[in-house]
């Protein structure tokens, strides 16, 4: 069956990217994050503590990333108004984040699916964003995917 | 600092040590502080109730960083958490715990590096998986 709004056209979007965003990494955003997670790991929260360990100070936890605010390219799909859902996200890490990196952070559209459930003709959007430290080495990246109804 | 987990020291099957949580309110709004992630269905009941939601649900990047944190204690200082993925499968409202559990599916050595891959999820306190994910980690060796 053809797909109702997945088009050609439609899917001519995937690979179209945002401009990289960078952002510096603060100690307090990193203590926020594990706070509000709820982590008392050392490794997040206390900088003695984590010197002490084979990274040689504090590092971000691995959702991190969420919080440096990636711009995401609007898809187009011609659905009037939709609902959106969080369909879940997948991470690979490299390498550590730490307090005072400048981590450039850019989005792609990696994927555009369609297939009918029961809430009828579902779009699956994958965002793969990859987050990248100042001597340019890659630390995380992350494939997320948006579902809209 | 929780004890060191050694790669020879697991199997296939071998539980992960789980993370029971009792998200609140509160702690949906330090979230969404902390993540950038102002959807209202978190923090606002009316505007929740409005988009036919039992009343506000857990942020699904709040449950992945559960399922984080269990994965990072697993892993340990000397570990290194490589891969960790989840799908929402089910909403889950404050004032309810949620157990993060896992278990070792496989282990290998991938150059040089001692690796496990796992099963996790995260369950209601009806015992109902709301998230299933996977994630594999490298463990420090005696060898």
């Amino acid at each position: 069956m053809a797909n109702k709004y997945v088009t050609d056209e439609v899917r001519k979007q995937i690979g179209m990217q945002s401009e990289a965003r960078v952002v510096e990494v603060e100690r307090g955003a990193i203590r926020r994050f594990a706070e509000a997670i709820g982590d008392p790991n050392p490794l997040f929260n206390d900088e003695g503590a984590a010197r002490m360990t084979r990274f040689g100070g504090m590092i971000a936890p691995p959702t991190f990333c969420r919080s440096l605010g990636a711009a995401i390219p609007d898809v187009k799909l011609g659905m009037g108004e939709f609902r959106g859902l969080d369909g879940g996200s997948e991470w690979e890490y490299f390498e550590p984040i730490r307090p005072g990196d400048r981590i450039s952070v850019v989005s792609k559209i990696a994927d555009i699916r369609e297939s009918s459930g029961r809430l009828g003709p579902m779009v699956f959007i994958t965002v793969e964003t990859s987050y990248t430290n100042q001597f340019n080495r890659r630390c995380a990246v992350q494939r997320s995917t948006v579902i809209r109804y | 600092m929780v004890k060191q987990t050694y790669w020879e020291e697991v199997e296939p099957g071998s539980e992960i040590p789980p993370l029971e949580k009792n998200p609140t309110t509160q702690q949906l709004v330090k979230y969404a502080g902390a993540s950038g992630d102002f959807y209202q269905i978190h923090y606002d009941k009316d505007f929740a109730l409005n988009n036919n939601l039992p009343g506000v649900i857990l942020h699904g990047a709040l449950k992945n960083g559960f399922l984080g944190q269990m994965m990072t204690d697993f892993a340990g200082e000397e570990g290194w958490l490589r891969r960790l993925a989840v799908q929402y499968r089910g909403m889950d409202q404050p004032g309810s715990k949620v157990t993060c559990r896992g278990k070792v599916l496989k282990k290998y050595v991938e150059d040089g590096d001692h690796l496990v891959d796992c099963e996790i999820w995260l369950e209601n306190a009806k015992g109902e998986k709301t998230t299933i994910g996977s994630a594999t980690v490298m463990l420090p060796s005696r060898g």
